[in-house]
């Protein structure tokens, strides 16, 4: 046992790994010694899982109808209780999560590559464009972000679509500003020098030059900016701005509850800790995400 | 001088406008040739524009530089008037560049295989293999052993002397006709040095090529170098073939740079350093640039700038001494200050 022991050191110091597998384990190590993040991983897993295959094995449709049985409290056959149409909660959140998990993906998506691309270029290439469009990036980040995505849904019309055009927009210039910031660092490095003097194009620079290496702030920036998303997405469904009735959004289901806080809270509690556990899920990935890249953290 | 010339750079100028009023004449004037097949040395010190006239050749000048006269004749073909996409198919293909710093001059998200192909993949149209192939051969070239198993390691995984061989590999990849190699081997060690500088003496006599170095090392210039420009403050002071410069300096600068050798063939107690400082970018001297250093400086020199006059037909020098406008002692000769055997 201790020989194979020293067998497994010496083959650890003398194989030399490959270098992006060697940083990739070095990135699940870090974020493995942090217990929140692995707590928000598994969380981000569960529920992507969950609201994936959840519908196949529901009982309860989430729009029937069933009046004998309005504001039942959580039993063993509505898990979460039932709200004032009869329907079934636990069944209305689970179908909910793909909206929410989708609105959030996409948006940030959406968001990141208009606003990477809006980022680098404006770092690349500097001057007037740089200054126009950051001022233009400043004058949307002026905006709460709420604020602005309520007002391009207002727009846009109310829609669980527009919504996720809205979230984009609002995500941009944060995404741009951090791109731009990495840009203007890398673009001064001999290495970008190098490609142009053997006659490569600007597209082909920013693309295989400078984005691989302005990635990993955007990676953290883009799972934080999902939690944003959801918590955005959820507050304009509740508004009334997002997914209409009869949607299992988790935003509109709460503004559903709001008016039986009294006699059936269970109808808004559920659907808001959904949004909780997202919302925390996410941030607390991003944060883990965050120090493992760092190089400075051990 | 009359040579076949692959490059020939007439009175070039390349500014940077700092502001309104400041301007910075990083290059000024500056004129000579690399003949087909040869290597042309540019000896200078730090800031006397040896880089920026490299990056203007290749326009990859950052802001705010700007070239705002002369000529740059590549085969004939005025660069200056080249467009960008023109310029793009020049650079890494026709003209190929390598960097001082070989540490940073690689991408450290990709693999130098990649790196390699990717100036074959711009300028050729090779198929996958055929550009795998050609890859694993141009390592061979520059003396990089197991070449198939290089092609999958990451900048971070080689030493300085094989990253510089690794750029050179990639300057090779088009077959350039010229190849501008800006103090190649400045952050390398000596033994390194001399194994890079022999490898592109070799590659130079293989392909044909013609180089342009520019180095501040007298020592790599009269072991690779068969033309020397010396440059000074922006401006090129002495143009000549390597022997005539080392044997019989003109300019009193190529002299004081000599004269600060360290050498082994004479007893020296101490270096013979060139008095006081290069001038400041800002305020420039109105006459002979090197004048308020110079041992020789007359009146004619502190207010008169002297162009670059034709002595013989290998070498060109900057210097009032050598005219009938000269007011000093008739008698002086520049070399004889030169510290000898």
């Amino acid at each position: 046992m201790a020989v194979l022991k020293q067998e497994q050191k010496i083959n650890l110091t003398t194989k030399k790994q490959h270098p992006r597998l060697r940083s990739m384990k070095d990135f699940y190590r870090k974020l493995k010694r942090n217990k929140a993040a692995l707590v928000g991983g598994y969380l981000i897993l569960f529920l992507t899982i969950v609201s994936l295959i959840g519908p196949y094995f529901l009982s309860n449709g989430i729009n029937d109808v069933d009046y004998t049985a309005r504001l039942q409290p959580p039993s063993a056959e509505y898990w979460l209780g039932t709200d004032q149409h009869g329907r079934d909660i636990f069944s209305r959140i689970i179908y909910g999560g793909q909206i929410t998990l989708i609105v959030g993906f996409l948006s940030v998506a959406l968001g990141g590559i208009v606003g990477v691309a809006i980022g680098i270029a404006s770092g690349y290439y500097g001057g007037k464009i740089d200054t126009v469009i950051m001022r233009l990036m400043d004058i949307l980040l002026a905006f709460p972000g709420i604020l602005l995505a309520l007002a391009i849904v207002s727009i846009l019309g109310p829609d669980i679509v527009n919504v996720i055009y809205a979230v984009a927009i609002y995500s941009i210039p944060s995404f741009a500003r951090i791109a731009r910031g990495s840009t203007l660092s890398v673009k001064k490095l001999e290495y970008i020098d190098a490609v142009r003097g053997i006659g490569a194009g600007d597209f082909r620079i920013l693309v295989r030059h400078v984005l691989p290496n302005v990635i990993s702030p955007l990676i953290v920036q883009a799972t934080l900016s999902i939690a944003t998303a959801i918590l955005t997405a959820s507050g304009l469904s509740f508004l009334g701005l997002g997914a209409q009735p009869p949607s299992p959004e988790w935003g509109a289901m709460l503004n559903d509850g709001r008016g039986y806080m009294h006699d059936a809270g269970h109808i808004a509690l559920f659907p808001g800790l959904a949004i909780v556990i997202a919302v925390l899920a996410f941030n607390l990935f991003g944060d883990g995400i965050r120090d493992a890249l760092d190089p400075k953290s051990k | 001088m009359d040579h076949d010339s692959i490059l020939k750079i007439n009175d070039l100028k390349t500014y940077f406008k700092i502001d309104d009023q400041k301007v910075v004449k990083a290059v000024d004037g500056v004129s000579f040739e690399v003949p087909k097949g040869k290597t042309l040395g540019i000896v200078g010190e730090s800031g006397s524009g040896k880089s920026i006239t490299a990056l203007s050749i290749l326009q990859l000048l950052d802001e705010p530089g700007e070239i705002v006269g002369g000529e740059i004749l590549f085969n004939g073909d005025n660069l200056i008037e080249k467009s960008i996409p023109e310029m793009r198919k020049i650079r890494g293909n026709q003209i190929s560049m390598i960097f001082q710093e070989p540490m940073t001059s690689l991408n450290p998200v990709h693999t130098i295989g990649n790196q390699i192909s990717e100036t074959i993949d711009i300028h050729q149209k090779l198929s996958r293999t055929e550009s795998k192939k050609k890859t694993i051969e141009l390592l061979e070239l520059v003396g990089i052993p197991s070449p198939e198993k290089r092609i999958k390691q990451y900048p971070f995984e080689l030493s300085g002397g094989m990253r510089q061989r690794v750029m050179i590999a990639i300057a090779l990849a088009s077959n350039p006709e010229l190849l501008i190699a800006d103090e190649p081997t400045t952050a390398l060690d000596v033994t390194i040095q001399a194994q890079i500088l022999e490898l592109i003496k070799d590659l130079q006599d293989q392909l044909g090529m013609s180089v342009m170095l520019i180095t501040h090392d007298l020592g790599v210039v009269a072991e690779t170098c068969d033309y020397v420009a010396v440059m000074y403050a922006g401006k090129v002071v002495e143009y000549s073939d390597v022997e005539t410069l080392f044997e019989d300096p003109k300019h009193p600068y190529t002299v004081g740079l000599l004269n600060s050798l360290p050498r082994h063939d004479i007893k020296q107690e101490e270096l013979t350093p060139i008095d006081g400082m290069v001038p400041s970018p800002f305020e420039m001297p109105v006459g002979c640039r090197f004048a308020p250093r110079c041992p020789h400086a007359t009146d004619l020199c502190r207010e008169k700038l002297p162009s670059l006059w034709e002595l013989n037909k290998d070498q060109e020098v900057r210097c009032w001494i050598y005219t009938e406008e000269w007011d000093g002692d008739q008698e002086v000769k520049v070399s004889d200050s030169l510290n000898l055997a």
